[in-house]
């Protein structure tokens, strides 16, 4: 199968991105992924860019969840998994996927958000400031500031200010998945991977969600991974469609889901299989 | 008429299957019973002979030769001495190894024989570890008949038990906590540290007190390095009055533990020896029933706090 890739041009009729130009944030380049013997990734270049959301749509078992845990080198934490190509992640020109790079590094600086509300069993507040604690911040002040803003930035604040110390599990899901949305805030990552970030969620948390990812994107590069087409338009500036470890079409959300370029693309955007 | 007649057969045969529901609730109970009349039929015989011997001085008297003088005095305190040096070395040791097994160790063939073994462990008659002991830490080790070598036997003993508690309390962490906490940049360590060990504290603590409610009545692996069945003296005092307070001697002082005691008395011929047997196995069975509740009331409490 021939592997298009688009080359994703400044957004021109985007109103939030029309003034800024554009800057690349992580360029994919022949990404090839192993699980065993099993290719689960098949060659994909594609760039995701600075300050802009990046969805990534296609059906289950198409690697989009794989694809994204590359970013952070999730894989690494079980053996038999073997990356071939690169990440390269600016501005310090970096390949995240090299041997020499330390997975720990790639994680202080690239957060996540699971599918499922993933809140340790401790309080709301330990939770924020997990990420803090294991780079060394332990001044009382400077915690409480930062989990202020990061509980801020997500959402949060208000419905918990005055129980910061309870458990973190008496939050409602959507409550929960703000809650780990504050936690990875909390350390300024320079990139923020969403993987299903609101399938485990009701309507009304997964409207909550999206708001609050269209509002993050002034302040970090995001990478979302969603089953949920619908979702991949409204929150997204570009779009990435992947079906069976392969990349099939990547470009600007609007015009991939007006004018898709591929037969496929198509028959996956207007309901035809999926 | 036709539709009647299906009922009809519909419920003959419902109440064929019912009769199955019946004979097997009937037999469940039955079973039951039997291994509750057993127990409690113990428990009572235990308690009609041996209540009326325990009075305080039964706890503070040394054996003697004279059945109504005799006590449990050094039998308790070498059984509380035994259990508190099985609990220093096994647990640490057993809950390294679970950590180690369930997050450190690659999952190959080699570790997988290490898993079986050490799950087979728990199953070795506690003999073997009497005599493994006897070989290892009495001659070899030089440690003599001592509360340090049976407290160290029976955290060989338990040491299964304690590794097996620690890697299942461990699984029970949902994967998703584990990436949760690798997601924001912690190490292994830090994610064992912070995450896994307190979050499995109440089952690897089940699992101890379990380990130890078992090694408080072993008998064959303690007679096997060789304890004394009459002791009328106690080892020397842990805290001491002057610098530096705390002394270590009694580690490696002789003496006795609670079912050592009780068989002797077992199998003495005068019938007033009998009771006191009575007395001190329902000393034993009350500590290990305390160290039990005790386990149940830590795991209530402390998952309270968690729910996966």
């Amino acid at each position: 199968m021939v592997i298009n890739i688009m080359q994703a041009t400044r957004p021109g009729h985007s109103t939030m991105s029309a003034s800024k130009p554009v800057i690349d944030k992580c360029v994919v380049n022949k990404l090839n992924f192993f699980y065993g013997d099993l290719q689960a990734l098949k060659s994909i270049s594609m760039t995701v860019y600075d300050k802009q959301i990046t969805a990534l749509i296609g059906p289950s078992g198409c690697g989009k969840s794989t694809f994204l845990r590359c970013f952070n080198r999730m894989h690494d934490l079980y053996s038999g998994n073997r990356y071939d190509g690169e990440i390269i992640l600016h501005p310090d020109n970096e390949n995240i996927l090299s041997r020499k790079v330390d997975p720990i590094e790639i994680r202080m600086r690239i957060g996540m958000v699971f599918q499922k509300p993933n809140p340790f069993p401790k309080s709301i507040f330990e939770n924020v400031a997990y990420g803090l604690r294991i780079r060394g911040v332990n001044n009382r002040s400077i915690l409480e500031e930062k989990v202020e803003t990061a509980l801020h930035n997500a959402a949060l604040w208000a419905e918990v200010k005055d129980r910061l110390n309870d458990l973190a599990f008496n939050l409602s899901g959507g409550q929960q998945q703000r809650l780990c949305i504050a936690r990875a805030l909390a350390t300024d990552p320079e990139l923020l991977l969403f993987d299903e970030p609101t399938s485990a969620l009701d309507p009304a948390a997964t409207a909550s969600i999206e708001e609050l990812i269209t509002d993050l994107k002034n302040k970090v590069t995001i990478l979302i991974v969603t089953h949920n087409m619908q979702q991949a338009a409204r929150v997204s500036d570009y779009t990435a469609y992947m079906y069976v470890g392969e990349l099939i079409e990547f470009g600007v959300t609007d015009t991939l889901f007006i004018k898709p370029q591929h037969k496929q693309t198509e028959d996956y955007i207007t309901g035809r299989f999926g | 008429m036709n539709h009647e007649k299906h009922l009809t057969e519909l419920r003959v045969m419902i109440a064929r299957h019912r009769r199955w529901d019946r004979l097997f609730l009937v037999t469940g109970i039955i079973a039951l019973m039997i291994a509750m009349l057993v127990f409690f039929a113990l428990l009572i015989g235990m308690i009609i002979d041996g209540m009326p011997r325990l009075t305080s001085d039964f706890f503070t008297s040394f054996p003697s030769r004279r059945p109504e003088a005799a006590g449990i005095l050094s039998a308790w305190v070498g059984t509380t001495l035994v259990m508190l040096v099985t609990a220093i070395a096994a647990v640490p040791l057993g809950i390294s190894a679970g950590v180690y097994l369930e997050e450190y160790a690659p999952k190959n063939l080699l570790t997988e024989i290490i898993e079986i073994n050490v799950t087979n462990l728990a199953g070795v008659p506690s003999i073997i570890y009497g005599l493994l002991a006897l070989g290892l830490f009495v001659y070899q080790l030089g440690l003599g008949q001592s509360i340090l070598a049976a407290g160290l036997t029976l955290a060989l003993l338990i040491l299964p038990v304690v590794i097996v508690a620690t890697r299942e309390a461990i699984r029970s962490i949902p994967v998703s906590i584990r990436e949760g906490a690798y997601a924001l940049g912690a190490t292994k360590w830090q994610t064992v540290s912070d995450h896994i060990l307190p979050y499995s504290s109440a089952g690897i603590l089940t699992g101890v007190i379990i380990g130890l409610a078992r090694a408080i009545g072993e008998t064959a692996p303690i007679i096997t390095i060789g304890a004394l069945t009459f002791i009328a003296f106690l080892p020397a005092s842990p805290v001491q009055g002057d610098f530096p307070f705390l002394s270590f001697e009694w580690l490696m002082a002789p003496f006795t533990v609670m079912p050592i005691q009780m068989f002797n008395w077992v199998s003495r011929p005068e019938e007033a020896f009998q009771l006191n047997a009575a007395a001190a196995g329902l000393v034993l069975v009350v500590m290990t029933l305390v160290m039990n509740g005790l386990a149940i009331y830590l795991r209530y409490n402390l998952r309270k706090k968690i729910k996966w």
